[in-house]
């Protein structure tokens, strides 16, 4: 049983609150040259039909073989998702009749997945965290695509997808809210681009989700639940998940009750309809597939792929906050996406001193570069700058050569014209005035014009800001403002 | 000149070695034997300008010293191995025109090692049934008749083209396959050897699937020394059949003519069924006697659960054709019968494209499958596919090296006489076949006598698995002496 829902998570009902239940299936597409049991290639955006061998048609007396990359990677998925890895499993088809599955079967795991039980944190935007149970994962073929706008009496179908490999990964009925499923698939796409096991391209269909929805009230057993097939966004699982349980909500307190069926969701009316019910509802029958050996490898082959693993956003994250020193805000939203850590870990390399600066280049990459690029619609990838330009930029301000405010210059330089950032700043003579005498020289200067005003500082210590804008302004912003400052509070006798 | 049709395959290949013949010559001897008997409806297509291209290859190789094991040897193949380029049906409407873009592994190592093909034999649709009248291309007629008789009798099957072909001298050897029984009992009723490999010998690429778990290729010729031949260029891994197995190919021929003494031969007490005929009784214990009389032991031996072999046959079969053959669905290739929409056109093309018999074995294998059942019946058959398997292990373990039954029940029948109201009738032909398929072990079958009516009968020997060289030593023991069997030749 789960810990109490938060009354937050919560809907307000005539009859009383209601509690969402929801289960996610999540197909995401394998990345692999090859397909799951043949040598096409998965290449998206061929032309229709370009992809196909001779077992994707399915041709008599064609033969399925394993692609090992695939099963490498549904192995590294299950390790990422601290899943037990079933270390012999079976394939089994699940037999239909659709002209987008030419075997007239699909190759999936019904019985024994390759992968098991595991746990996904994951962050909710109110800054706590849920742990979401993984009930499986197993690898199947995709299906093939049918083309009804090509064709006036005719439907057409392109096999390219066909026989791709896909993992699916069957989340247990943890989540309690839109939210909650939304961030969880973002978190377990996070996961799959760390891995490099799926791209989670979801405009190309890489990652797309069969959502299962319950209602009750808190307490009761598990309601009725309707499957909703193919969401294809994260914004779309939210509406999905919001309109199908008031639907369910307004069915049972009208008396009603929920039949369990298929759901499609059409997002240009943000709603869900009925695609099939239970009683429609095929029966696949399942057997293991004998063209296929179980699936068996030894424990070392798991240790060396474990062994293998890349750094996860959560080790990331925690290293961010213990070894960098950064908040957990700053560390999460570094680590949400693989680039945007890769990008942060190589300002990191090229900083000259970690310890002092790490923090400060969390802020710059965050807040001035990220924000920059999201102003402009960019990603990390097209940026103008680069890590080691930022790297210079955070060194040279660690090394106060420049203050703060002359670095947004130089950003805006080297976003603009590109360049060497400590170059740049000798050539344009951006440097930051330290020599003592010279600043000393200035508050002379200002202290001397301004008897009037030297008065009234030292009656009321907070004008001395007055004499910070003047020498400011007079060494054109290079001075450092420490140095000025207490430059200043001597003199002023502060 | 001899008769080139009535030598031996081994005998043919001596001769092209010798330079006794050309490969062109003996290719189109065979040509013309093919022509000649096409009342026997043993081929479903010829390929003679094919054949004398491949022969004439055939005869450059061998001229210039670089023949293959089998250059220039003319051969049969059933028509469920995809041949690139030629027509390739499973002897079904469904396939239609069907022209495969690739040939089956078992077939390319034929021609790699320079066979030369004569054409496509007819076997029962999609390999099911046991006298080859399920065919969209009609009956096989057996080459045998009944002393005194004119009645057409049924060759066996499914590779009943292949047993006629290789029995009336259409081709020196032929490809079969072997299911339930599909080489074995054709090549009894027609008097002749043929060899079910075990599971995974030979790759089952490019084979159309019956049910993939127990498919099977293996070679039919007319002595048991022509079948080992064969068998070394059939069997070998393939990396494209995930079941076949990696494991050094042996000089099958070798054990041709090698001691049976010592061996030990199981004696199946319950395969000694209700109702045998005493001449399968008698044929039985006489084969047994030429095994002892070689030095073999003979022992007394129980296979317990032998008698749920064919009902589970009949459930793990069909189930795993219904899905099988689920591609054949008007979309891509063969048949397509057109409809008002998508089901309406499976449904029309798969009514017509498929025959009765393989209608019914989709509706079995769909039920068995289907939700409610499939504990019952499927779940149920594979348990005691299991125990079928652990009756074999358990006799080999004993020191068993091999085990002798009759082949089939009884001699070939007339076409039309059996099955026709009551379809156990037929399936009851396969009773002492199945069991090797279920349990995956090697099977010969070697003709060891005549019944009263002047019929060929075989004697099956079942081996241990990868031990088919053992079988090829005792089959040509009962061979050496029961002697050869070569039907009257009356059609042509």
């Amino acid at each position: 049983m789960n810990a109490p829902v938060k009354p937050s998570k919560l809907i307000k009902g005539a009859t009383g609150d209601w509690e969402i239940v929801i289960g996610l299936e999540v197909h995401a597409q394998v990345t692999s040259n090859s397909k799951l049991f043949s040598g096409a290639s998965t290449e998206f955006g061929g032309a229709p039909n370009s992809h196909v061998s001779l077992v994707d048609a399915a041709m008599p007396g064609m033969l399925p073989v394993i692609n090992r990359h695939c099963v490498s990677q549904a192995v590294r998925t299950g390790l990422g998702l601290k899943a037990q890895i079933n270390r012999r499993s079976t394939f089994d088809r699940k037999n239909y009749f659709y002209p987008d599955s030419p075997q007239g079967y699909q190759i999936s795991q019904y019985k024994s997945p390759i992968v098991g039980e595991g746990v996904v944190e994951v962050d909710l935007p109110d800054g706590g965290s849920i742990a979401i149970g993984i009930e499986r994962l197993h690898l199947e073929q995709d299906a093939g695509k049918l083309l009804h706008d090509q064709n006036p009496t005719m439907t057409l179908v392109d096999l390219n997808r066909c026989g791709v490999a896909l993992m699916e990964i069957v989340s247990k009925p943890d989540l309690r809210s839109s939210e909650q499923a939304k961030a969880y698939v973002s978190k377990l796409r996070t996961i799959l681009r760390y891995l490099g096991t799926c791209d989670g391209d979801m405009e190309k269909g890489s990652l797309r989700a069969d959502v299962n929805v319950s209602v009750r009230h808190p307490g009761d057993p598990l309601g009725t639940r309707c499957e909703i097939k193919n969401v294809n966004s994260i914004r779309f699982i939210g509406q999905a998940i919001d309109y199908e349980a008031r639907r369910q909500i307004g069915v049972l307190e009208d008396g009603g009750s929920i039949d369990q069926e298929t759901r499609l969701f059409d997002a240009g009316k943000g709603e869900t309809r009925s695609m099939r019910s239970k009683e429609e509802a095929h029966d696949y029958r399942y057997f293991p597939d004998p063209d296929l050996l179980p699936l068996e490898f030894s424990e070392e082959y798991v240790a060396a792929l474990k062994a293998d693993l890349p750094e996860l956003p959560d080790e990331k994250k925690a290293r961010f906050i213990g070894e960098v020193g950064l908040t957990p805000y700053d560390a999460a939203v570094l680590v949400s996406e693989r680039e945007s850590a890769d990008f942060f870990e190589a300002v990191l390399d090229g900083l000259k001193d970690k310890a002092r600066d790490g923090k400060l280049a969390a802020n710059w990459v965050i807040n001035e570069l990220f924000g920059r690029l999201n102003k402009e619609g960019r990603d990390i990838a097209t940026s103008p700058v680069s890590a080691a330009q930022i790297a210079d930029i955070v060194d040279l301000i660690g090394e106060q050569v420049i203050s703060g405010k002359i670095a947004k210059d130089l950003f805006e330089i080297v976003w603009t014209e590109g360049g060497d950032p400590r170059a740049l700043v000798e050539a344009r003579g951006m440097k930051q005035v330290t020599d003592m005498g010279a600043i000393e020289k200035v508050v002379d200067d200002i202290i001397a014009a301004n008897p009037d005003k030297v008065a009234q500082a030292q009656a009321k210590p907070a004008l001395m800001g007055w004499f910070v804008g003047q020498v400011m302004k007079s060494s054109g912003g290079k001075a450092n403002p420490q140095s000025v400052n207490d430059l200043l509070k001597s003199k002023l006798g502060l | 000149m001899t008769n080139l049709t009535s030598l031996t395959l081994a005998e043919a290949r001596d001769g092209l070695a010798k330079k006794s013949f050309t490969s062109v010559e003996l290719t189109d001897a065979h040509i013309v034997a093919v022509e000649n008997a096409r009342v026997l409806n043993a081929y479903v297509l010829e390929t003679p300008v094919h054949a004398r291209a491949m022969a004439a290859a055939a005869d450059a190789t061998i001229a210039k010293g670089e023949a293959g094991p089998l250059a220039g040897i003319p051969l049969g193949i059933k028509d469920l191995f995809a041949t690139k380029d030629v027509h390739t049906t499973a002897c079904s409407k469904i396939l239609g025109n069907f022209i495969p873009p690739y040939e089956s592994t078992v077939t390319s190592q034929l021609w790699r090692d320079g066979a030369v093909m004569l054409g496509k034999l007819n076997n029962d649709e999609f390999a099911m049934g046991s006298a080859n009248e399920t065919s969209a291309f009609g009956p096989v007629v057996n080459p045998w008749r009944r002393d005194g008789s004119d009645v057409n009798l049924v060759p066996g099957g499914s590779s009943g083209g292949s047993a006629s072909a290789v029995a009336a001298g259409l081709c020196l050897g032929a490809t079969a396959t072997d299911t339930g029984g599909s080489i074995r009992q054709p090549a009894a009723f027609t008097g002749i050897v043929g060899l079910k490999p075990t599971y995974g010998r030979c790759s089952r690429w490019g084979i159309v699937a019956f049910a993939s778990s127990l498919d099977q290729a293996g070679p039919v010729a007319r002595t048991v020394r022509d079948t080992a031949i064969l068998m070394r260029s059939m069997a070998g891994h393939d990396p494209k059949d995930s079941t076949s197995v990696d494991r050094a190919v042996p000089d099958y021929e070798a054990a041709i003519g090698k001691s049976v003494k010592g061996m030990k031969i199981g004696i199946p007490r319950e395969y000694r069924i209700d109702g045998m005929p005493a001449e399968i009784e008698k044929l039985w214990m006489d084969g047994a006697a030429q095994l002892k009389a070689a030095g073999a032991e003979l022992i007394d031996v129980s296979l317990p659960h032998t008698k749920y072999a064919l009902p589970a046959y009949y459930i793990v079969a069909p189930a795993e054709a219904s899905s099988n053959l689920a591609r054949y669905d008007g979309v891509r290739y063969g048949l397509r019968v057109p409809g008002r929409n998508i089901g309406d056109m499976y449904e029309n093309t798969r009514a017509e494209g498929f025959g009765a018999e393989v209608r019914r074995r989709i509706m079995i294998g769909t039920y068995v499958l289907s939700a409610g059942y499939y504990d019952a019946y499927y779940l149920r058959a594979q348990k005691v596919r299991t125990l079928i398997k652990r009756d074999f292990e358990e006799c080999f373990a004993t020191g068993i090296h091999g085990i002798v039954t009759p082949a089939t029940p009884s001699a070939a029948f007339g076409i039309g006489e059996k099955g026709g109201a009551d379809p156990i009738e037929m399936y009851l032909n396969d009773i002492f076949t199945v069991t090797v398929n279920m349990a995956g072990l090697p099977g010969i079958a070697v003709p060891a006598g005549k019944d009263a009516q002047g019929l060929p009968l075989g004697l099956q020997l079942i081996g241990r698995p990868f031990d088919e060289e053992t079988l090829f030593s005792l089959g040509e023991t009962i061979e050496q002496a029961s002697g050869r069997f070569t039907p009257p030749k009356w059609w042509a």
